[in-house]
């Protein structure tokens, strides 16, 4: 079993909000967060697979197909957007970089053929991350 | 749906490797550099892991100004511009950064309550680093 670790780069703009909470509650949970003429973050994409290396190859996955799914799934749908108003599963969900992180892995997963998905891993500056590991 | 949260922090301690009941050759040839009589120090990065289901209210695995909160009071205020060979923590012992290490997890372990906690890393130089998982 080897893991293979692919890195892509996403810039986006979020606020966080929950309409069920008071304005007050609000500001209180999410304090600077919960501006809501949004704010933004050079986002780091890291999706980690594992597989076995195949013989002939000498590939886990073919590194082109792995990058055009993370392009087509995560990167165009989230690169210089708002989470909040243009990617729908954060019309509900608030686009914290936890919910990120389930996001990518649910739009990733289903496209995983030869690979399994093992961790995505989603940075919101280089000091916070959330890794998700799917439903274990 | 559980998900790791892993939040850095920084802050810069010094500190001398040497052991009171070995020569001065011996803690030498031991620590080398590191058991220079007058210490030195390092810019520390602690990286801090915790997990748990995230909240549907709120989206989050714990409130980040919850973990800054605890950090910056039992953390950074505890160690950050301090000799940690002086500490009354590491009376007795050599404040390498493998017990460092332990001794920040067990903080954390003790202390916050907000969510699980999985790991403690720490950079002690870009080239360095440490964990303990408890
Ligand atoms: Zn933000």
């Amino acid at each position: 079993m080897i893991y293979l670790t692919r890195k892509a780069e996403f810039a986006a703009s979020h606020y966080y909000h929950n309409p069920a909470f008071t304005p007050e509650e609000n500001q209180r949970v999410f304090g600077k967060c919960a501006n809501m003429n949004g704010h933004g973050h050079n986002y780091v994409l890291e999706v980690t697979v594992k597989g076995e290396v195949n013989d002939r190859t000498g590939f886990v996955v073919d590194l082109k197909e792995l990058k055009d799914i993370m392009n087509r799934e995560v990167v165009d749908a989230m690169d210089h957007r708002h989470l909040n108003k243009e990617v729908p599963e954060f019309a509900k969900a608030i686009p914290t970089t936890e919910n990120i992180a389930i996001v990518a892995w649910k739009r990733l997963a289903p496209h995983m053929k030869v690979a399994k998905l093992h961790r995505v891993r989603v940075y919101e500056n280089a000091d916070l991350f959330a890794d998700y590991y799917g439903e274990e | 749906m559980k998900v790791h949260l892993t939040r850095r922090y920084h802050f810069a301690a010094s500190h001398r490797l040497h052991l009171t009941d070995c020569s001065d050759d011996e803690n030498r040839a031991i620590y080398g550099k590191c058991n220079n009589p007058h210490g030195h120090g390092h810019n520390y990065s602690v990286e801090v892991t915790v997990s748990g289901p995230v909240d549907a209210a709120t989206g989050m695995v714990c409130n980040l100004a919850d973990l800054d909160g605890f950090s910056n009071k039992e953390i950074i205020e505890r160690f950050d511009h301090t000799n940690l060979s002086m500490m009354p923590l590491f009376e007795g012992k050599v404040p390498t950064t493998e017990r460092l290490c332990v001794e920040i997890y067990d903080i954390y372990n003790k202390g916050f309550k907000h969510a699980h906690l999985e790991k403690v890393r720490i950079e002690e130089t870009a080239k360095n680093s440490f964990e303990y998982t408890g």
